[in-house]
């Protein structure tokens, strides 16, 4: 253990107006779970492209188990035994297992010789995976497992796990953890970033935070508070939102055997889903991306047209309804996908204030727009959620995730809608950010709005809802009281039980 | 090595600079053009844009660059507008000769009438709704079965030219004219006719509303709901169908309006300086539009800016062929270049180029 693996020193890399790694240092022990930790834009994403020679570092070296180590491209990293697992996965839906991990290897031994090392791989790290099912028809989890052994089949000595929980259910996560840590057993190296505390509290020994491209501390995250390790992070005391718990008023919303097909290819179709949410309430909805989010949200904007009665505002029916109407009677939503859904990327602040606020903000007078009001909002907007930005007349593409989030969640909230519904108010977003959007929503439930929170973020939705359900394919679980939930009430709630039989079987 | 980095926002310097530079290049290009057909390059660079303006025949040329200019620039501004929102109308010629066929049998219907007050409203009316039925076709049909709208307009040009010669050599041919194809002259009966409104300048109605469709377009664009829904349509599909936009509704919307701009500039035309509906009426205004359209940025006074541009080309084009003996197709080129170095240089709006290995993003 106390043996080095890989040695940074002294890592720089600039990029045109940033310096995205200064001066970065650290040693990865032989058979460590190292952590990496940092806020979006502190440089993890540049340090591990270094790592796996996918990026130059402008000075700076590294030694890989006491040789230098300079990769120019992945294929030597993976030479050296560094592999790697990204977030975003790139497989080929139409074809096997198989046939992709052999897409990704130099020299891919025979189809036959192939399907059976996959087996022993799978079997011997608990990750059950056909080699001979089609990936379209995997789950996310399923997916990632293809990656993960794609890459042990290179027998690495460092693997590199990029946010690898941020698709997965409870249960997938505990089979993954399972998985690392007979790797670490077995004295492979693991470089985990996330930004999820707990699980690198549960998982790792050393953990690495970065802050503006430094190295700021080095912590062991099993005796260092999460709290500690976030503010660590952003550098500043971090504000933990809280409520003022009111009484439940009566139901704003109610959804009634919501069923619609998906206007998308491969979207989801909502299958009768059922609820009411009430004034001054925060029901989460929890669930893997792909399951319904996106196609429930578009049901409540309006975007999505659907029987009348199916959506129900304040009584009365509105799944006809257009999504202005719907603004103007108070039901107001903010998509998941902050950069060409929520907002025009190429249009600036002040257009994307007008983008949905013409109704309830009076931006608009017979069918003209006032710009001048539109700004006025945009400002009000970006000093009320404090988005860092030059001023109203930048372009939406110019800020970065977490400020363009703030706008488009502040954009809706100061209209001071009577049902807010959001679809993962916080993916992406640094944490000082996402604590302060959270706050937000908190504030304006307890101004008497309903607020709805979609989300995959299990830790975000036990910390906001009073009420918690799942949605599954396209089906939502009856709500149920957020408190006192153990997260393996919600693992079943969350119907990713999918491939738990094939993990309990491996465990027994 | 080259590589071309994304701007944070798109460049507003580069935008207007784009253009300018794309006429510089085609001029740099087609005088070596010219110079391989033998000609001296820069007389025939000379005698496309500077003589029509200020050559010996000026007084001759000026006037004619209005009347060119004026259905070129009506018909940008319609299929600007649904070119922003991302609706492709290609089928603007086959709008023009449907206006120019429609509102002319309106008018030859009440031949010998006098009632002018009556009949030359309706026939703009008519032409109006002629082209914007022509471009109404490809619009449901793209609402209703998805068909791509390019394809489906751009042949419904060749069903127009069809039609126009049938109308020619059919029903409205002139029954006083000695069996020739063509129809009665609108422009010489006093009831139809759209003379100049100032003599000298070549500035018709046609020209007038031209100058109405750019002032109207700009207001519409930068302030109107329909003209922020257009532009969000074209930025971001999803973020205006979020922000409450019916995508179907816009597609209607922007092929009627392009289409009826397009029928109105071919009624001026067939009422003006064409005079007739004859077979060879359509001149090829409608694709020509959809150069200036770009060209000008699909913005309205840039519109205005490139169609006298492109109504210049023509004239000396024209001047070019007569003087010079270069072929016609020459002069096509010549434009086909223009929006050819345009679309090429529109990437350094959005990107900006950087020299040298260490570019990596």
């Amino acid at each position: 253990m106390s043996e080095v693996l890989l040695s940074l020193k002294g890592l720089t890399k600039a990029y045109p107006g940033v310096v995205a790694n200064e001066d970065v240092s650290f040693d990865i022990g032989a058979g460590e779970v190292h952590a990496l930790l940092g806020e979006n834009g502190a440089g993890k994403s540049t340090l591990v492209k270094t790592i796996y020679g996918l990026v130059r570092p402008d000075s700076g070296s590294m030694t890989l188990a006491g040789a230098p180590y300079e990769p120019t491209e992945p294929s030597q990293a993976r030479a050296r035994g560094v592999a790697m697992v990204f977030q975003h996965f790139s497989l080929f839906d139409a074809l096997n297992v198989a046939d992709n991990i052999a897409l990704g290897m130099e020299k891919p031994p025979p189809m036959g010789e192939l399907a059976q090392r996959i087996r022993d791989v799978s079997e011997a790290y608990g990750l059950p995976l056909n080699p001979s099912r089609t990936v379209g028809d995997l789950s996310a989890g399923e997916r990632q497992r293809v990656e993960i052994i794609r890459c042990l089949l290179q027998d690495p000595k460092l693997l590199i796990m990029d946010e690898p929980t941020s698709v997965l259910t409870p249960q997938e996560v505990e089979i993954l953890f399972h998985t690392l840590r007979k790797l670490r057993e077995e004295g492979t190296s693991i470089l985990y970033i996330s930004h999820k505390l707990e699980e690198i509290r549960a998982l790792c020994e050393t953990a690495t935070i970065l802050r503006l491209g430094k190295v700021v501390a080095t912590c062991d995250p099993r005796e260092t508070s999460a709290r500690q390790m976030a503010e660590l992070m952003v550098g500043s005391v971090l504000h933990v939102p809280e409520r003022a718990a009111a009484p439940p008023g009566e139901v704003v919303l109610e959804l009634a055997g919501l069923s619609a097909p998906s206007p998308r290819a491969f979207g989801t179709a909502l299958k009768d889903v059922s609820l009411q949410v009430r004034k001054g309430e925060v029901l989460g909805i929890g669930g893997v991306a792909g399951n319904g989010q996106d196609e429930l949200l578009l049901a409540l904007s309006g975007e999505m047209r659907t029987k009348p009665q199916m959506v129900q505002l304040k009584g009365q029916p509105v799944g006809h309804r257009p999504p202005d109407a719907r603004r103007a009677l108070g039901l107001l939503a903010a998509p998941e996908e902050r950069n060409g859904h929520a907002s025009a990327p190429d249009m600036t602040l002040t257009e994307n204030a007008a983008l949905t606020a013409r109704v309830r903000k009076k931006l608009s007078r017979n069918g003209f727009i006032s710009w001048r009001r539109s700004k006025g909002y945009a400002e009000e907007v970006i000093k009320d959620f404090d988005v860092r930005t030059p001023g109203p007349g930048n372009a939406a593409r110019s800020l970065s995730g977490g400020n363009l989030q703030k706008f488009v969640i502040g954009r809706e909230i100061l209209q001071a809608p009577e049902v807010l519904v959001v679809n993962q108010p916080t993916w992406g977003v640094d944490a000082s950010a996402a604590a302060s959007i959270r706050q937000a929503l908190l504030d304006l439930a307890a101004k008497g709005a309903a607020v709805i929170v979609v989300s995959q973020d299990l830790d975000e939705l036990m910390e906001i809802s009073d009420r918690f359900a799942a949605l599954n394919a396209g089906v939502l679980t009856a709500p149920r009281p957020a408190k006192g939930l153990t997260m393996e009430q919600i693992g079943l709630m969350l119907g990713g039980a999918h491939d738990m039989h094939e993990a309990e079987a491996d465990h027994a | 090595m080259m590589r071309l980095e994304r701007r944070p926002q798109p460049s507003e310097a580069w935008s207007w600079a784009t253009p300018i530079l794309a006429v510089v290049l085609t001029m740099i290009v087609g005088g070596i053009l010219f110079v391989f057909l033998g000609k001296d390059p820069i007389l025939a660079i000379r005698t496309i844009f500077w003589d029509p303006l200020f050559g010996s025949f000026a007084s001759y040329t000026r006037p004619q660059l209005l009347v060119k200019a004026g259905p070129l620039i009506l018909i940008a501004i319609g299929l600007s507008l649904g070119f922003r929102a991302g609706i492709w109308n290609i089928g603007a010629e086959g709008q023009y000769i449907m206006g120019a066929v429609t509102g002319a049998a309106v008018g030859l219907a009440f031949y010998p009438s006098e009632a002018r007050w009556l009949v030359f409203p309706l026939m703009i009316v008519a032409g109006a709704i002629g082209g914007a039925f022509w471009a109404w076709i490809p619009g449901i049909l793209k609402v209703r079965f998805g068909t791509n709208e390019i394809l489906v307009s751009l042949m419904l040009v060749y069903v127009a030219e069809n039609i126009l010669a049938y109308a020619a050599l059919g029903p409205l041919k002139n029954p006083e004219g000695m069996g020739f194809p063509g129809s009665r002259n609108l422009a010489r009966w006093d009831t139809t006719a759209n003379p100049e409104l100032i003599a000298g300048t070549g500035m018709h109605w046609g020209v007038a509303f031209a100058f109405i469709a750019v002032i109207a377009a700009y207001v519409l664009l930068s302030r109107h709901t329909l003209g922020f829904a257009i532009r969000v349509t074209g930025a971001s599909p999803r973020a205006a169908a979020f922000s409450g936009v019916d995508p179907k509704r816009l597609v209607i919307l922007a092929m009627l309006i392009s289409g009826a701009l397009a029928g109105l500039a071919g009624i001026f035309e067939v009422t003006g300086p064409a005079g007739q509906i004859s077979i060879d009426f359509g001149v090829g205004y409608g694709f020509t539009a959809i150069i200036v359209a770009f060209l000008g940025r699909l913005h309205p006074i840039g519109i205005l800016l490139a169609g006298l541009l492109l109504a210049l080309t023509y004239i000396g084009g024209e001047m070019a062929q007569l003087q010079l003996g270069l072929p016609a197709a020459a002069i096509q080129l010549f434009q086909g270049m223009l929006l050819f170095f345009l679309l090429a240089l529109d990437v350094l709006t959005n990107f900006r180029p950087r020299f040298g290995a260490d570019a990596a993003a």
